[in-house]
């Protein structure tokens, strides 16, 4: 058709002025594309963290097998509730793996207790979590549960474990709110978000030897809060400039040039990897050396995949601790996975299952007797100490520092809280 | 976490602060850096300005015919071996890539574009259906070719595609004025200014403006409305396929499978503020658009103003110009 080669002349004109340019630049620096990634530690005068590679877990933690002489009814069960499918599944899949691990060392451990387990799928939907919420508390085999994963369906659903006084741990929900809507069934078994935003600024600055933070975040309530306590966090000499961004958006060049003109040698962005993994490509195009930092919404392999050679700057901080350097961990857990390590909430997922499996073994068989015993625990797990506030926050709070290295999340290690 | 609800809940004083300075500390940075943006606006914008012009139509799919070409862009240079490092090629190789994956994402639009045209609009022609049906279905056809993405590709963007390293060339003002902007910005002129021509010169682009000024008349004079209008789909699918390069090159993890959504609003706008139907105006409203948000984002301080200020703009020249800045009419346009 004559339209379209009429059309198709301009595109090559359009591809030639490509070459034009890329010709005009290849004397200058034409060698130099892989160094652009930034290397941190180096020519930026920031300081490098070094890998974690292993991690001590307390010599005491509570161990699901307990002392194998528990007995209790045949029916005696724990429910898994939250995402088996949709487009979050990863993280559920991650957490019911652990429980699933608990169970069975607990299991074949004590002969005279075997402990079921039955799952309900969100889909990690609040719209679509009230059905499977309501089938678990109407179940009254079920002593406890581990969940919701995430903030949003267990902010919908709580009032209904309230209301039928069945007991249950979230290994992953972060959002504040959720611990003070007087549930007393409610028990939050990490850091929420209020932890993170201290921690990301201790990164920063003393972990990092960062002098100038530049804070950006994104038009949600977990990214707004968590800039609100970051720079609350941070020394007033070391915040030099802060921007607003949407959800969605994905030409960053305003804010690039603010934190350009900040001459800012850290990043910090509040939000999640959507927007995140963008704008740190298009900072390090820009010729930023320094240090890229972002939270747990955007540490994912994910941000990784889509910033390309630019997340070799990007720092991350996380309530949660990496299981796959907790070696026994790792290599039990590929049991129960098919081969997978464990993933981004695992070990809080086996160390929920294993609180409340130690109370079955104890004979809290009942829901009001399982969330006493919740409520007055106070022993070591794999990731931390657990015991419980009167609202259900966690008292001891770790949050880990984690980076990139050859393409993967690793960790580096715990960030120390004063 | 109280204290949050209540600074978020009371109105503070200072919740918006001109902040001039800082505008014109960055004006010659934001006037480039919205053109480059602007330009890719205006080359989706081309799609709506000529169908509207032709069959007074608003294809909302026109979103999805662009997001189409973006993901033929990232399936080409994937499979030339484009990743998220930049390539090291020699430059006729990266040429050759760029020109290999800019033509496919033509022929993959102008595919979708014709499609959605068979399938969403034609029937609804042939029935004479009233026009808030068109609307409709036009909506329709967008969210269906989103969610056939979304399922295919998942919730998650395409991984980077990064085309080559911007290299500085000269300098305007202070600011530098790398070899991406200088690609995008010319290249899109300079398509531009070929449809334009195309439009006036050539005898398909006489049918356009025959079938735009009166399509009863001009059938009756010979010329073949149905094609006249699958050509006109076909023509805003191929410059919204090279604006999908453009936006790829820019953005290089911007592939989603509902990134065209916002993208699309904001190039409708630009083709509503420089005059709707009207191709050049379609170039200056893709510019000024991309221009006036990034001055905003300065003056305001941050981009969650972005869109408030060019809506507030687009919204004062229309109380003054109500066709758009250039005016409305492809049929008018003078051979």
């Amino acid at each position: 058709m004559r339209a379209t080669k009429l059309i198709v002349i301009p595109a090559i004109a359009a591809v030639m002025t490509v070459a034009g340019c890329a010709n005009s630049s290849s004397g200058g620096g034409g060698g130099s594309a892989s160094g652009t990634g930034g290397s941190s530690g180096g020519s930026n005068g920031l300081k490098s963290l070094p890998e974690q590679t292993k991690i001590d877990v307390p010599a005491d933690a509570v161990k699901p097998a307990g002392d194998g002489k528990a007995v209790c009814a045949p029916t005696t069960t724990l429910a898994y509730v939250g995402a088996e499918t949709g487009a979050n599944a990863q993280l559920g899949i991650n957490i019911y793996n652990g429980v699933q691990l608990a169970i069975d060392e607990h299991n074949k451990a004590n002969p005279k207790c075997q402990v079921q387990f039955k799952k309900f799928d969100t889909e990690g939907d609040p719209s679509k979590a009230t059905g499977p919420v309501t089938q678990a508390v109407n179940d009254k085999t079920i002593v406890g549960v581990v969940g919701l994963p995430f903030s949003g369906e267990s902010k919908s659903t709580g009032k209904i474990f309230q209301q039928a006084g069945l007991p249950h741990i979230t290994p992953s929900a972060t959002n504040p709110s959720l611990t003070q809507n007087g549930w007393t069934t409610f028990f939050r078994g990490l850091g929420n978000d209020n932890v993170q935003g201290p921690a990301a600024a201790k990164l920063a600055t003393t972990m990092l030897g960062g002098k100038k933070v530049f804070v950006v975040q994104d038009d949600s309530d977990y990214g707004i809060g968590l800039a609100k306590t970051t720079q609350a966090a941070l020394p007033k000499a070391d915040l030099v400039g802060t921007d607003k961004v949407t959800t969605g958006q994905k030409d960053f060049s305003a804010t690039v040039q603010k934190v350009m003109n900040s001459k800012a040698d850290v990043v910090f962005y509040s939000g999640y990897y959507a927007e995140g993994a963008p704008f740190d490509q298009q900072l390090v195009q820009k010729g930023f050396k320094g240090d890229f930092i972002g939270p747990d919404g955007v540490k994912d392999p994910q941000f990784i995949k889509q910033a390309g050679d630019a997340s070799k700057n990007a720092y991350f901080t996380c309530p949660c601790i990496p299981g796959d350097l907790i070696p026994s961990f790792a290599d039990a857990y590929k049991k129960v996975s098919g081969g997978t390590a464990p993933g981004t909430y695992s070990v809080e997922g086996y160390d929920a299952a294993t609180i409340m499996l130690t109370g079955i073994d104890k004979g809290k068989t009942t829901r009001s007797a399982m969330e006493q015993f919740i409520r007055t625990y106070d022993a070591d797990g794999l990731s931390k100490k657990y015991k419980w506030t009167s609202t259900g926050e966690l008292e001891s709070l770790p949050v880990y520092a984690y980076k990139v290295s050859n393409g993967n999340i690793v960790s580096a290690g715990v960030i120390p809280s004063s | 976490m109280h204290g949050l609800v209540t600074s978020l809940a009371t109105v503070d004083s200072s919740w918006i602060q001109f902040d001039w300075s800082n505008l014109f500390q960055n004006f010659w940075p934001a006037t480039f850096d919205g053109m480059t943006f602007g330009a890719i606006y205006a080359l989706v914008a081309l799609g709506y300005t000529l169908v509207y012009g032709v069959l007074n139509l608003i294809n909302f799919a026109h979103s999805e015919v662009f997001i189409s070409g973006a993901y033929a862009v990232v399936f080409t240079l994937s499979a030339l071996g484009f990743g998220p490092n930049p390539p090291h090629l020699s430059l006729i190789a990266i040429i050759g890539d760029l020109l290999l994956a800019c033509i496919a994402a033509m022929i993959v639009s102008a595919i979708v574009a014709l499609i959605v045209e068979r399938v969403a609009y034609k029937p609804l022609r042939d029935r004479g259906a009233p026009r808030l049906a068109y609307l409709i279905s036009a909506i329709g056809a967008s969210f269906a070719i989103q969610y056939i993405f979304f399922n295919w590709r998942s919730s998650n963007a395409e991984p980077a595609v990064i085309m080559f390293n911007p290299k500085p060339i000269f300098d305007v003002f202070g600011t530098i004025i790398d070899s991406q902007q200088l690609t995008i910005v010319i290249a899109a002129i300079v398509m531009m200014v070929a449809t334009d021509q195309f439009i006036r010169r050539t005898r398909l682009g006489r049918g356009i403006r025959a079938v735009a000024q009166d399509p009863d008349t001009a059938t009756l004079m010979g010329v073949n409305k149905e094609r006249i209008i699958m050509s006109t789909f076909v023509i805003g699918g191929i410059l919204a396929g090279a604006g999908a390069l453009f936006y790829v090159m820019k953005v290089p993890s911007g592939v989603i499978y509902n990134g065209g959504f916002i993208l699309g609003i904001k190039a409708f706008t630009a083709a509503v503020l420089g005059g709707i139907g009207n191709i050049r105006g379609a170039l200056l409203g893709g510019l000024l658009l991309g221009m006036i948000g990034n001055y905003g984002q300065y003056l305001l301080g941050d981009a969650q103003w972005t869109d408030v200020v060019s809506f507030i703009v687009l919204v004062l020249v229309l109380m003054v110009r109500p066709e758009g800045i250039l005016g409305s009419n492809l049929a008018k346009v003078r051979a």
